[in-house]
């Protein structure tokens, strides 16, 4: 059994909100480690208030006890805190898939003006206007596309 | 951080004076859990749906805030578990500032008080990521991203129905801000141990972060063509548990399920 094995398996939990996207991909898996057969990984939730950290703990334990280690602990804790950049790229499609749009990648600091510069999931266009910075879940904002004439929703930053 | 810093801060943590430590993780805790007890009144009566939608989010952050600091309370400082922090404390034991306990009144004094509380919010959280408490610093690490969220939200409508709304907007939220200003200084009331958590590094202090915060909020209410009222004294006791009559019924509220039964879950 290796980090390998852990990360494939980890490739079927998904984030029980956004099913298209795992919880590798998300990049709430902040650490992963093997001693002696026994499996202890760290989980960490995208926004403090989650309510799917529980859900996403629970199902992360449950794929893993079918690996055959003598023992699996997660925990969650915000050593390594999320952000928007630990999205992998694999990730970033699938949030397209589910019709989110991406959050954008940012450097030092996210700035909120971003938000204004959110391309559009259906059409790609960059002609569109945050509504609100709250949606139907604690990390999506609300959008609209000037250009296919759509509300979406985007990833927000963090 | 590099392993020997991480050592440092964790040999500091057990030096610390826990009293003041723990008294401060309540103030800022209580703060989160009424005040998001508050803005989740706004669910279903929210102006318009976005807004209903932005203050349930901001409502849930702030519950998950207060949640993540009870679990500090509880697992590093020997307090009960969260739910019993959250909901078997009588009125008198709570150390929230009386500005959030108080009822929403109209979407103007709601929005008045979201914009100022939670800039002080995001200066504290700022602050705290150079906490000497690890545990602490870490989490703040992580809330003052979403804080930020909340304050982009409450500046923005200040200024649409300030600077660019009708005289009447701009009546209505002068006039909750002339409302709000005495309870929003008595937010940076001093704790039972200011001294303690000052010279232990684990806050710069209230003085520091109100000075840091007028200036925020100064700054930002001249854009919004709205005054900021002099000659006013803060109200003060909610630090050492004295609340208005509004905080009772507010709880009574909240525990109603843990009283029927407190090992319920839901």
């Amino acid at each position: 059994m290796t980090v390998d094995d852990i990360l494939l398996a980890l490739q079927d939990v998904k984030d029980p909100e956004i099913p298209t996207i795992s919880v590798v991909d998300l990049g709430i898996v902040t650490k992963i480690e093997i001693i002696n057969n026994v499996i202890n990984v760290v989980i960490t939730p995208t926004f403090v208030g989650c309510p799917a950290i529980d859900i996403m703990k629970r199902d992360v334990e449950t794929a893993l006890r079918t690996l055959g280690a003598d023992d699996v602990h997660v925990e969650v804790n915000y050593d390594i805190p999320w952000s928007t950049n630990r999205v992998s790229e694999r990730g970033r499609a699938a949030l397209l898939k589910h019709g989110l749009a991406p959050p954008q990648p940012y450097t030092v600091e996210f700035e909120l003006d971003v938000l204004n510069d959110t391309a559009c999931p259906f059409c790609g266009s960059r002609n569109t206007t945050m509504k609100s910075p709250f949606g139907p879940t604690l990390c999506r904002s609300l959008h609209y596309c000037n250009n296919c004439l759509q509300a979406f929703e985007g990833f927000k930053p963090l | 951080m590099s392993n020997e810093n991480k050592r440092a801060g964790a040999q500091k943590s057990s030096g610390l004076n826990t009293e003041a430590l723990k008294d401060l993780l309540f103030r800022v805790a209580d703060d989160s859990l009424i005040l998001a007890h508050r803005h989740s009144e706004w669910t279903g009566f929210g102006p318009l749906l976005e807004e209903d939608i932005a203050f349930s989010s901001i409502a849930q952050d702030k519950m998950g805030h207060a949640n993540a600091l009870f679990k500090i309370l509880h697992e590093k400082l020997g307090e009960p578990n969260a739910d019993a922090i959250a909901f078997g404390r009588t009125e008198d034991q709570f150390k929230c500032c009386q500005f959030v306990e108080l009822p929403n009144g109209g979407y103007d004094f709601s929005l008045v008080r979201h914009f100022l509380f939670d800039a002080s919010e995001l200066i504290r959280w700022q602050f705290l990521q150079q906490s000497s408490f690890e545990p602490l610093a870490k989490l703040a690490a992580k809330i003052q991203g979403e804080v930020k969220y909340h304050v982009y939200h409450a500046q923005t409508w200040l200024v649409q129905l300030g600077a660019q709304g009708n005289e009447e907007s701009r009546i209505l939220m002068q006039t909750a801000l002339d409302k709000a200003w005495p309870y929003a200084l008595g937010i940076f009331e001093h704790g039972a141990a200011e001294g303690a958590l000052i010279a232990d590094g684990v806050f710069v202090g209230e003085d520091v972060l109100q000075s840091a915060w007028l200036e925020f909020v100064t700054e930002r209410c001249a854009a919004a063509h709205l005054t900021i009222p002099t000659n006013t004294t803060a109200v003060l006791g909610g630090r050492k548990g004295y609340h208005t009559e509004h905080l009772k019924p507010l709880l009574d509220e909240m525990n109603e399920v843990f009283r029927i039964d407190p090992s319920a879950e839901w």
